[in-house]
């Protein structure tokens, strides 16, 4: 068969969704936060409400997100972005409010506006998408930086003397009365990214009907920071990422899920 | 033999070159190219067209979103 005759309109499967828009990208070549920021405006089209939803922009890599996300958006100052999502879901309860940080941006400076918006039960989603690294300015020492693992500012790797332990804050959240569904994903394959999918919009729909405070992680590559070419930091990934960060549902519907395995 | 055929289409300018989508094709039908686009990056493109299903890996696993996906049911010769 000639490819006139497969690429047609009707034979349509797969395009960008037109929640996202014709922006090139700021990030790195094999970056996963552009599929992060793809899946997310998917489950936003598919749910419907695109007109009513506003996202909060971290600061970080993904500082420009509002430039790529085609609803509306608010940047917020770095790590602040769950208490201007706060105040958004507060004087606008119609509308729906989702945040879209990174682990520097959440983990780091933000870790008090986290633990308290998710302790409140805020009405909001919050997607963590967690590299290891802070990738914006340089690839420094994150607090989910791995043990062991070299950066800019630990060249022979962390150690938990000097530097303490990498930070769970996926775990840690679940632990808050006000989350209600807290889960831990990848986007490097396709299955992951269904899988992460599927999370977000359940995250969005239980936002819209007031449950609580809904926590998606991504664990996803740097592969500029990590010094790698973007197949092998997925290897990576795969390899060390998930072993201390282990993929699944932590909290399901108000209630932990006992089982932390699932990949 | 499958009975679909698909293709895929790169926005050859946005492509970064990154080969996910080379690794997550199940048919192996994506390679780089040897040209580079505008920014210096070789971009994707299908050396075995025949074995594409249209399955939209590609596609879901591009962080640029360059990919668009086709597919149809085979002409029965």
């Amino acid at each position: 068969m000639d490819l006139k005759d497969i690429i047609k309109p009707e034979n349509l499967v797969y395009t960008k969704t037109k929640n996202m828009t014709d922006k090139e990208l700021s990030y790195c070549p094999g970056c996963g936060h552009g599929t992060a920021h793809m899946i997310t405006m998917e489950a936003v089209e598919e749910l419907g409400i695109t007109e009513k939803t506003i996202g909060v922009a971290p600061v970080g890599c993904s500082v420009l997100a509002y430039e790529f996300m085609n609803v509306d958006m608010q940047q917020a100052a770095h790590g602040r972005a769950p208490a201007v999502a706060t105040a958004l879901s507060r004087v606008m309860p119609e509308k729906v409010i989702f945040t879209y940080q990174g682990d520097g941006d959440l983990a780091a400076i933000g870790t008090a506006e986290t633990i308290h918006a998710c302790n409140r039960g805020e009405n909001i989603v919050i997607i963590f998408v967690n590299n290891g690294i802070y990738g914006m300015t340089g690839g420094q020492m994150a607090p989910t930086t791995l043990m062991g693992m070299k950066s800019s500012t630990s060249p022979y790797g962390r150690t938990a003397e000097q530097n303490g332990n990498p930070l769970k804050m996926t775990e840690l959240v679940a632990q808050l009365e006000g989350t209600y569904n807290v889960s831990r994903h990848s986007v490097h394959t396709f299955k992951n990214v269904k899988k992460a999918k599927k999370a977000i919009k359940k995250a969005f729909q239980d936002a819209m009907d007031k449950k609580g405070t809904q926590f998606v992680e991504i664990v996803s590559n740097c592969n500029s920071g990590w010094k790698m070419s973007p197949v092998k930091s997925n290897e990576w990934m795969e390899e060390h990422m998930f072993a201390y960060y282990p993929l699944g549902q932590i909290k399901k519907d108000g209630v932990l899920v006992n089982n932390s395995n699932q990949n | 033999m499958s009975k679909v055929i698909g293709a895929i289409v790169v926005d050859i300018d946005k492509c970064k070159g990154c080969e996910l989508c080379v690794v997550a094709c199940p048919t192996d039908v994506i390679d780089m190219t040897k040209e580079v686009n505008a920014k210096g990056y070789a971009y994707a493109y299908m050396i075995n067209p025949e074995a594409c299903t249209g399955c939209s890996h590609c596609a879901t696993v591009c962080p640029d979103g360059v990919i668009t996906v086709y597919r149809t049911k085979k002409a029965t010769a």
